[in-house]
């Protein structure tokens, strides 16, 4: 990007920039997460969310239960196979451009339910984004997942229309 | 001095036509009752002793440790007005490995109607007369029944499938 002004145009500055470029800023800055919480994970995705972490500080705080204005699912918590046909579900109706981030033991690797019921990682029916390790992980854990999803948004080509 | 009454001779005396056996383990008691009269014996326990809240119903599979092999637990509960009064009283139920079945109890408790399915769901008990014998927590085309001591608690193929199942019908 660069910014440019001079007496040719009469004061006024103009910017030179990529259409990626401003649309990778404007979509990292404002992540609209759809909460996916199951389980106890669910609870420090809370705390992230409100005042003492305050996820807002990264423009993510938009939390939508309405997959048709998110982009960002945060699964946390315990996923079991009945449950996994309906996450998978509101993911396909997710506009893109989308990303997941699987937050907590269980949704990485089933944590401690090696049992018949729980799905042993998420990555078995999403494609995942970041992976945020604990049991659960403190709400800094998953800032700094939403962090690396921005970074990953920054560094993403030109949308293909 | 005489001790004072024993508030489980009366529900003794009243049930004792259904007691088959009866066992107390730290001051809970058991009683043993046959299969064919457990309505019956419930609605005796409800409608004339009191026992008006049904707590649990749950089936305990010995697989081999014991014959016969499942055991349904019903528990209990007649409100007293004071705190002593509370009675809690377990009947158990005996049921043979092949094909075990018994009447349903809600019509007697309304509550049992989903106690049963639970109870269903995880050893595959039927319950003769139950208005909605579905499954209840594991997916309605699972063929398992997982907490069956000779199920392998790993086993995640059954879960898989009925997932798959849901995928596709979910999609069209
Ligand atoms: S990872 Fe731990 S805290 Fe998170 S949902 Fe699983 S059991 Fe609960």
């Amino acid at each position: 990007m660069g910014v440019s002004s001079g007496p040719l145009l009469g004061g006024d500055g103009f910017l030179t920039t990529k259409i990626s470029a401003v649309a990778n800023w404007g979509r990292k800055n404002s992540l609209w997460p759809m909460a996916f919480g199951t389980a106890c994970c669910a609870i420090e995705m809370m705390g992230a969310f409100s005042s003492r972490f305050d996820i807002a500080r990264f423009g993510a705080e938009t939390v939508r239960f309405s997959p048709r204005q998110a982009d960002l699912m945060i699964v946390s918590g315990t996923i079991t196979y009945k449950m996994a046909s309906v996450c998978r579900r509101i993911y396909e109706q997710m506009p893109e451009p989308k990303w997941v981030i699987a937050m907590g033991s269980c949704t990485c690797g089933g944590g401690p339910f090696d049992s018949y019921a729980v799905v042993q990682g998420i990555d078995e029916f999403l494609p995942v984004d970041v992976y945020v390790g604990g049991c659960p992980p403190r709400p800094e854990a998953l800032i700094d997942a939403v962090m690396k999803i921005q970074k990953k948004i920054d560094n993403e080509g030109p949308p293909i229309v | 001095m005489t001790s004072p009454p024993d508030p489980f001779d009366q529900i003794r005396e009243r049930i004792s036509g259904y007691i088959l056996s009866e066992s107390t383990f730290r001051g809970e008691i058991s009683f043993a009752v046959g299969a064919e009269s457990i309505v019956e014996c419930c609605s005796l326990l409800k409608n004339t002793l009191g026992f008006t809240y049904l707590v649990d119903v749950t089936v305990v599979d010995y697989l081999t440790v014991k014959f016969p092999r499942y055991e349904v637990v019903y528990l209990l509960h007649r409100f007293g007005e004071n705190y002593e009064e509370n009675l809690r009283i377990r009947l158990k139920v005996a049921l043979e490995q092949d094909d075990p079945a018994i009447d349903s109890v809600t019509p007697v408790w309304s509550g049992a109607n989903w106690l049963e399915r639970e109870a269903y769901d995880m050893f595959g008990i039927t319950f003769r007369g139950h208005p909605d014998p579905r499954r209840i927590l594991m997916p309605e085309d699972y063929d398992q029944f997982p907490l069956r001591k000779d199920f392998d608690v790993r086993d995640r193929e059954s879960s898989k499938r009925s997932f798959e199942r849901a995928l596709d019908e979910g999609l069209e």
